[in-house]
């Protein structure tokens, strides 16, 4: 344990950010200017990273491996962004805000980086208004917001259902004007294969030109992996077909430590797997839990369709186990209680792995709504339901749309059928307070790291601690380590450390494309994915968990055997791309599933069979796993574990209860 | 910037399009309402002292240059855009279905715009260049504008070609008239609808029926029995 | 159902291109046309052939990277529907399907049906921000913005960048995704500061990159997957001659 410093400044908790902003050494201007910063991503916290530490004066590289930053799957965020900024005079506060963070992740995060983050909510929405980031706006000019998953206050900020794409779009563009300024270099179309270590610090790293196929050394005084999470470890998932974890994972490798990797966030509201064919999943935005209703019939194997069900054959059970929150309980209390519903035979649609989410009351709701508003008298049930649909459409039309598109069914007129799909992985890169990994210079930030959410993400979070993380905490706390390293000239890269690494990474690419085995990767890919579903998916037990793991190892020798490439290694080549992003899965699969097999308790996201109270809800073990597991890699299919202690000064832990 | 880096820029020259077009358009108003006057019942009368008034103006003069120069870089700044755009795209589709998403005269105002030319060219040698240049107008023992009008159209094809021609113009300028409002940054989701109704009434309720009407009634002796 | 494919393949840049046919089998209705195309792929590397390369990622109609010429329409038959939110219902059983990728000089092929839209970002680069470095902004509720501009200012952020209205242009024209950008920020009050000198810097940027003019002819507009408005187009005219007169 002694290995783990958290470095959380001491102090009141109130007060630990103010007085670190305020005695972090800094570098002069000119000393910024000779310094190279590699970020690698351009998602929301590489973005925001990039442009504001090239604001400040540092030469920054950015790396993405689309054909433009402005693709990065932070775009595909719907919901919105938290802020405590308590426009609506509802109560809300910063504490609050943090308090919620904290119960919401189950009380599997540290208070200190928490609190810091809902210190800065406030101001991410200030810079991102600033930058011209249109939030949806009441009628008198001021800022509109909406409730979430988890919390009982209104403090999501949003711009219809395209939130992500507003604000990465922000982030994009402080960023190209950075790009244009010069101050930043933009390598698009490029993937990180691995980091350069010198003298047991991050000093840059080897990426492939996906265009050419070249490998390229890059140097940075610091590098700053920024790359996202790693659900497509279940090949099907919310994410991008290219989001991936080997960044991370290579970081892993070079001696940074991995976080709860265990901690999955399946989301509830996802449109249900229509076939083998299926290539991702689809997500429904969580504000249609604002307003839609969930449900399932009474009767199990009931064939009839949702309009031929009548109201008291009909089980809405979120309202029915959680009054208190309804609708609207974490993502991952209503992802169990989905899976418990068509578990117990009750789900809906052809799969029967889907349940109801039902907008007819909502839609009558608006429309008397809309009646008062337009002063209107006498009006029929067609008029109404017609008005209220028209309020629907003007809040959730995108997301709609979006559906009829996928299922081909009117979800105006039908319910939509959903069901739990992974969507975000809170465990990732082991950082301390200044998001330094266990390495020395290496950093990580957003998604990619595990910092903040603990156990469970709440809904709009992700957004918030990724600019937070970029515009906000990183051009503070860098300053400690590069404070120290103003002395150190840029390395030139044919430094034998660069010579080895890319030695190392092309003798990867040699072997992969020498295999010319008989099975696709995507073959691997789904064969892994369905491991991880089956045994270490919404619910996990140790048998399941054990199998998982010797199924992944056999899966890893027979990929490193049986994988076919076409083509050649020095033009674009798509599969060689994949293969190399799911041999790190199936790598990431087998720690994950030891992290799961380790952590007996049930917490969050992370549900363990054997850990749960008498009426299904999750139980948490806070005497024997009050602590964050880091693991060390130790070679592949070795790691040891280190654990963090988490300490909480403010927040008691309790069972959470949404009841 | 300077104004020769504005027209030299891609939304500069389509300025100078629409203003040059818009120009036209309002000339062809002018132009319909002189020839209107063929209606009149009076041995032509009110038409031949306008062509005299039109020939002799200074003011008119003065305008004309205007005209001309006005056709002129329309025409020189269409033939080059028709260049650069043609440039924009070194390699076609195989399949372009943009017949799907826009209408042929929209995409055509390159070859609707020379049939024009043409007709202008043929126009002008018949009615503009003898009274105009030659100064055959007006005097005694010149020619009767009105009755050469009349003499024109008894010639079948020669109608028919007047009709082909006007209807091109009419097609040009229902995309041109309310395209130039467009370029010229004239246009609102407001005023959208407004502007492409007024567009198509322009077009052909004004210009189409307009000239077409002066072939047609003379040719079935309907109009210029005064004569 | 059936279908036969027809796939522009192209090594690289450099490489001439052609066509090449395909037939598959085995398709259902409810994929998506990507899905269409892995299964094409599986089954070429099952032949040991080279897969087509394609652009994609989020596969949710977002990020904008889904770029294919289909049957003659850019993100084929459907309105407001990029290709990855395509599904095979809008083909029937036995239909030649011709893909090809994005053609503009901004645009040129990387390899199949990859296309190089750097270009764009170039364009952002060249003023399509508000200069306002981290830190620096006041409270969001000090800026107060009618909801009817917000919402107009809005609905010309929406634009993913696909490169739809180019590849759709009989000029290639990149008119509709420079303007909406230029009026998303022209709507705005923050947006004023620099409102001059960012359309006249865009649109430059715009001239330098090789694309066509704007005709009004409105593909662009159609073929938006976002359903972005010519009105933006004419905005921006406004703009940059606002911006030149008033200089």
């Amino acid at each position: 344990m002694t290995k783990l410093n958290s470095k959380i400044p001491a102090g009141d908790l109130e007060t630990k950010w103010t007085k670190y902003k305020s005695s972090v050494p800094l570098v002069n201007p000119a000393n910024k200017r000779s310094i190279e910063i590699i970020v690698v991503g351009s998602g929301l916290a590489g973005a925001s990273a990039a442009s504001s530490l090239a604001e400040l004066g540092y030469q920054v590289k950015c790396f993405c491996f689309q054909d433009s930053p402005r693709r990065a799957h932070s775009i595909a965020a719907q919901g919105g962004i938290n802020a405590a900024k308590n426009y609506q005079n509802d109560g809300d506060s910063v504490y609050r805000l943090f308090y919620d963070t904290v119960k919401g992740g189950d009380y599997r995060a540290r208070e200190g980086n928490v609190y810091r983050l809902a210190e800065v909510s406030a101001n991410i929405i200030d810079q991102c208004v600033a930058q011209g980031v249109p939030f949806a706006r009441e009628y008198g000019g001021y800022l509109s917001n909406r409730s979430f998953g988890g919390t009982q206050v209104q403090r999501t900020f949003y711009a219809a259902g395209q939130t992500g794409q507003q604000l990465l779009l922000g982030a994009y563009s402080a960023l190209e004007r950075q790009v244009g300024l010069g101050t930043v270099k933009m390598y698009s179309r490029h993937e990180m294969l691995d980091i350069v270590m010198i003298d047991g610090k991050a000093r840059g790293i080897i990426a492939r030109d996906l265009i050419s196929g070249k490998l390229e050394r890059h140097f940075g005084h610091a590098v700053l992996l920024c790359t996202g999470g790693y659900g497509n470890v279940f090949f099907l998932s919310t994410n991008a077909m290219g989001s991936n974890v080997t960044a991370a994972w290579k970081a892993h490798k070079q001696g940074a430590f991995f976080g709860n990797p265990c901690y999955t966030q399946i989301h509830p509201t996802c449109i249900p797997v229509s076939g083998d064919h299926q290539s991702k999943l689809t997500l429904m935005s969580e504000s249609l839990r604002n307003d839609g209703r969930i449900w399932v019939p009474k009767a199990k194997n009931d064939a009839r369709k949702a309009n031929e069900i009548p109201e008291e054959e009909r089980d809405y059970y979120l309202e029915r186990r959680y009054p208190a929150f309804g609708n609207l309980v974490p993502r991952d209390v209503a992802s169990r209680a989905a899976k418990e519903r068509c578990d117990e035979g009750c789900g809906v649609g052809t799969s029967k792995m889907a349940v109801y989410l039902d907008f007819a009351a909502a839609i009558e709701r608006y429309g008397k709504i809309q009646v008062n508003k337009m002063n209107l008298h006498n009006v029929s049930k067609e008029r109404i339901l017609e008005l209220g649909k028209e309020a629907v459409k003007e809040k959730y039309g995108n997301l709609f749309d979006m559906y009829a598109k996928i299922t081909g069914e009117n979800p105006y007129e039908t319910p939509m059928r959903i069901y739990p799909a992974v969507h975000y992985t809170m465990g990732g890169l082991w950082v301390d307070y200044d998001l330094m990994t266990s390495v020395p210079g290496l950093y990580a930030l957003g998604e990619a790291n595990f910092s903040d959410h603990g156990a469970n993400r709440l809904g709009a979070s992700a957004l918030m601690q990724g600019l937070a993380d970029g515009y906000f905490v990183i051009p503070y706390t860098i300053g400690t380590y590069l404070s120290q390293d103003i002395r150190t000239k840029a390395i030139p890269t044919d430094h034998e450390a660069f010579v080895e690494a890319e030695k190392k990474v092309q003798e990867q690419l040699d072997t992969l494309m020498n295999i010319k085995g008989t099975k696709s990767v995507d073959h691997f890919h789904k064969k892994l994915g369905k491991i991880m579903w089956d045994k270490c998916g919404m619910a996990r037990n140790e048998k399941g968990l054990t199998e998982a793991i010797s199924a992944i190892r056999a899966l890893r020798e027979e990929f490193w055997k049986g994988v076919r490439i076409p083509g050649t290694q020095n033009e674009m080549n798509l599969e060689l791309e994949k293969a190399g992003r799911v041999a790190d899965f199936i790598e990431l699969g087998e720690l994950m599933c030891k992290d799961a097999l380790n952590r007996k308790e049930s917490c969050g996201g992370h549900f363990r069979e054997e850990s749960a109270t008498e009426d299904g809800e999750a139980k948490r073990d806070d005497d024997n796993f009050s602590y964050v597991a880091a693991w060390e890699f130790k070679g592949v299919g070795e790691s040891e574990l280190h654990k963090e202690e988490l300490k909480f000064d403010v927040v008691h832990p309790s069972q959470r209860s949404y009841k | 910037m300077t104004i020769t880096q504005f027209i030299n820029s891609s939304l500069g020259r389509k300025t100078v399009m629409a203003a040059t077009g818009l120009f036209l358009c309002v000339f062809l108003v002018e132009h319909l309402y002189g020839n209107l006057l063929l209606f009149y019942t009076d041995g032509g009368e009110a038409f031949i002292e306008y062509s005299h008034t039109l020939v002799h103006s200074l003011f008119i003069r003065i305008v004309e240059i205007f005209l001309f120069a006005a056709i002129i870089v329309h025409v020189v700044q269409a033939i080059h855009l028709t260049r650069l755009n043609s440039t924009a795209r070194p390699v076609k589709y195989t399949e372009y279905k943009v017949g799907e998403t826009s209408n042929w005269f929209s995409r055509n105002m390159g070859i609707t715009g020379s049939l024009i030319l043409f007709f202008l060219v043929v126009h002008l040698w018949r009615f503009f260049v003898p009274y105009r240049i030659t100064d055959a107008v007006g005097g005694e023992g010149q020619i009767n504008v009105a009755q050469d009008v009349k003499l024109a159209f008894q010639n079948g094809w020669y109608v028919l070609f007047y009709l082909v021609s006007i209807a091109f113009l009419t097609f040009h300028l229902n995309h041109g008239f309310q395209s130039a409002f467009k370029s010229l940054g004239l246009n609102s989701k407001k005023h959208e609808q407004l502007l492409s109704v007024s567009g198509s009434v322009f077009a052909f309720g004004i210009v189409g029926i307009g000239f077409a009407s002066i072939p047609v009634l003379f040719y079935f002796g309907i109009a210029g029995s005064t004569f | 159902m059936n279908l036969t494919l027809k796939i522009w393949r192209q090594k690289n840049a450099k490489d001439k291109g052609g066509f090449a046919l395909y037939t598959i089998d085995g398709i259902s209705e409810d994929m998506s046309f990507l899905e269409m195309i892995d299964v094409l792929n599986e089954r070429l590397i099952g032949k040991n052939a080279e897969p087509v390369a394609f652009d994609h990622d989020c596969r949710e109609g977002i990020c904008g990277m889904c770029s294919m010429f289909i049957n003659g329409r850019a993100h084929g038959p459907w309105a407001g529907t990029t290709t990855c939110q395509l599904h095979m219902r809008a083909f029937k059983d036995g239909d030649t399907i011709t893909i090809e990728p994005w053609r503009a000089a901004g645009f040129p092929v990387v390899k199949d049906l990859v296309v190089d839209r750097s270009a764009f970002d170039r364009i952002i680069a060249s003023g399509g921000f508000v200069s306002v470095n981290t830190g620096n902004a006041k409270d969001a509720n000090n800026i107060t913005i009618p909801k009817p501009d917000a919402d107009e200012s809005f609905a010309a952020a929406a634009c993913i960048g696909c490169g739809a209205c180019v590849a759709s242009c009989k000029n290639s024209s990149a008119m509709l995704f420079v303007s909406a950008k230029v009026s998303q920020l022209a709507l705005l009050p923050q947006g004023q500061v620099e409102r001059k000198q960012r359309v006249q810097s865009m649109v430059a940027q715009m001239d330098a990159e090789g694309f066509g003019n704007c005709t009004n002819t409105g593909s662009c507009e159609a073929e938006c997957p976002k359903e972005i408005s010519l009105t933006h187009i004419a905005r921006m005219n406004r703009e940059y001659m606002m911006a030149n007169i008033m200089e």
